[in-house]
């Protein structure tokens, strides 16, 4: 569940990013968070992922209130959360399947919970046959869908997703778009940033518009109405 | 909450990623390697070099001695009975009793022509203890203890000797130790850089770890462990290099007459703290050097 209130956000430079935003996305939501360029959508993720910290209002997100948590907890915070970015962000020099354990590893997983758990969380996204290929051996949406699934490997709550198709064909984002709206459907709640109105209006979805630091619709007829 | 439950069994995951690192730069660890192995080596010739003066000093120090006068009137039986009273005294470490015909008869052997004092009377001389200390910078309060005594007339003692020692050993203890320190910080920086250079490799892994949700901890471990590890083998080939070096100088110091005065320690005598030394520099500087540069690369 996340809980924005009141949130203000002034970089040490001066720019007022984000200006009095409240915000409610219940578990299992499907949410789109659109907007242009600069009007505060990125400061929402990183305030969301803990890398910032609102300079006043309250940011909960999983019951930690990210305003006032302590550095030590932020990791476990992480863990009920997934993450997918534009730039994929794999490592190149792992294959499919060590990309996607490495999530695991990193917080201490055993061996045998990774054995079980990476495969099937491979076939979900359909890479089943691909986890030996290395990254650079797969095209941009299948890379994506290996991003998707390191997101997922440790079964969080809620994936956020910034800009998951900005580097993807047409085709390969409705499919990316579809394979999310798959990974709501089995409870996870997912909050996708975008900026691509026309794949927005194909999926009936709640969209929160937001510009200039402020929120200027929130509904749930699927309709990205802010014109750039 | 959706979250696996998991426990750190990983030991051997980490241990593999700290070897990872060190063979991804081959090369500037095998050169880390070499440039700690210099600075090692150079920190335990110091530290052989401050060990063998002490032992010198010591030495030296020993043939130092306190030579404590008894009245003229007591018997041989009264001074000897003096000589427990001595003993008691803490810095006290040997008091010898030497008696007036003894001292007497040392004293002619001495002489270049001893015929010159063949009718002195024993009776010139007194009564004596030979007093080794344990520490020759308490001489000063040991005299005046051992002037308290009753029956001691005169303490003849060489203040200015020990006084001298004393300072011959301060300065080398300082000087030595401030080489040490700088060679240890420079050693440290070594192996900082090169642990720097696998971080920035690593940076992106780092910041994808610390988004799905690794500690500050489980990201430091294989880089600790990288430089662990560089900081040993280094310990352990600067302590081979170092032994067979002094192994050999001794040898050479040996054959020359001039250098006879001295006295070096066989490395065996050493060995206990020599291994100390490194193994302690050796991690020290791994340890250290390798957690001052990932400070700043946790900070995401």
């Amino acid at each position: 569940m996340i809980e924005l209130t009141d949130v203000v956000k002034v970089y040490p430079n001066g720019t007022r990013a984000l200006d009095g935003v409240s915000l409610h996305i219940d578990d299992g939501e499907f949410v789109f968070l659109v907007g242009p360029s600069g009007s505060g959508k990125s400061t929402i993720i990183k305030l969301l992922t803990a890398e910032l910290r609102p300079t006043s209002g309250s940011v909960l997100v999983n019951d930690f209130e990210l305003g006032t948590i302590k550095k030590s907890e932020v990791p476990y915070m992480r863990r009920t959360i997934g993450v997918v970015f534009q730039d994929f962000r794999l490592i190149l020099n792992k294959t499919v399947y060590d990309n996607v354990a490495f999530a695991m590893r990193v917080i201490g997983a055993s061996e045998a919970d990774i054995r079980k758990r990476v495969p099937y969380v491979l076939d979900l996204v359909g890479l089943g046959l691909k986890s030996r290929r290395l990254p650079d051996e797969l095209s941009g949406g299948e890379q994506q869908r290996v991003a998707i699934a390191r997101a997922l490997v440790n079964n969080p709550t809620m994936i956020i997703a910034d800009e998951p198709t900005g580097n993807l064909d047409p085709a390969r984002s409705l499919e990316i778009m579809m394979l999310l709206e798959q990974i709501n459907a089995l409870g996870t709640t997912l909050v996708v940033v975008t900026h691509e109105r026309e794949l927005v209006n194909r999926f009936t979805k709640r969209v929160v518009a937001i510009n200039e630091g402020k929120i200027i619709s929130d509904g749930m007829d699927g309709y990205y109405q802010y014109e750039e | 909450m959706g979250i696996i439950s998991m426990k750190n069994k990983n030991i051997g995951y980490l241990v593999k990623e700290g070897i990872r690192g060190i063979f991804l730069h081959g090369f500037m660890s095998f050169a880390a390697i070499c440039v700690t192995v210099a600075c090692l080596i150079i920190v335990g010739s110091f530290s052989l070099i401050m060990q063998n003066l002490n032992h010198m000093v010591l030495e030296l120090e020993q043939q130092n001695q306190v030579l404590v006068y008894i009245d003229e009137s007591y018997t041989e039986a009264e001074a000897k009975s003096v000589g427990s009273e001595i003993n008691l005294i803490p810095n006290v470490s040997k008091a010898e009793f030497v008696s007036k015909e003894q001292a007497l008869s040392n004293f002619v052997e001495e002489q270049e022509d001893p015929t010159m004092f063949a009718g002195l009377a024993s009776d010139t001389l007194r009564h004596r203890f030979v007093v080794t200390l344990q520490n020759s910078e308490q001489m000063e309060k040991t005299v005046k203890d051992l002037e308290a005594i009753q029956g001691v007339s005169k303490v003849n003692a060489h203040l200015e000797i020990a006084n001298g020692f004393t300072t011959i050993r301060n300065v080398l203890q300082l000087v030595s130790t401030a080489i040490i320190v700088v060679l240890l910080v420079v050693s440290l920086f070594i192996i900082a850089n090169t642990v720097k250079l696998s971080l920035y490799d690593r940076k992106d892994e780092i910041a994808i770890m610390k988004m799905v949700g690794a500690t500050n901890g489980f990201i430091r471990v294989p880089f600790v462990i990288q430089g662990a590890i560089i900081g040993v083998v280094s310990a352990a080939v600067a302590f081979f290099i170092e032994w067979g070096l002094y192994d050999a100088l001794i040898v050479k110091i040996a054959q020359i007459d001039t250098l006879q005065l001295f006295t070096f320690m066989p490395f065996g005598d050493v060995l206990g703290v020599m291994v100390a030394v490194y193994a302690a520099a050796g991690l020290f500087v791994g340890i250290f050097g390798s957690l001052m540069s990932i400070r700043k690369f946790l900070d995401v």
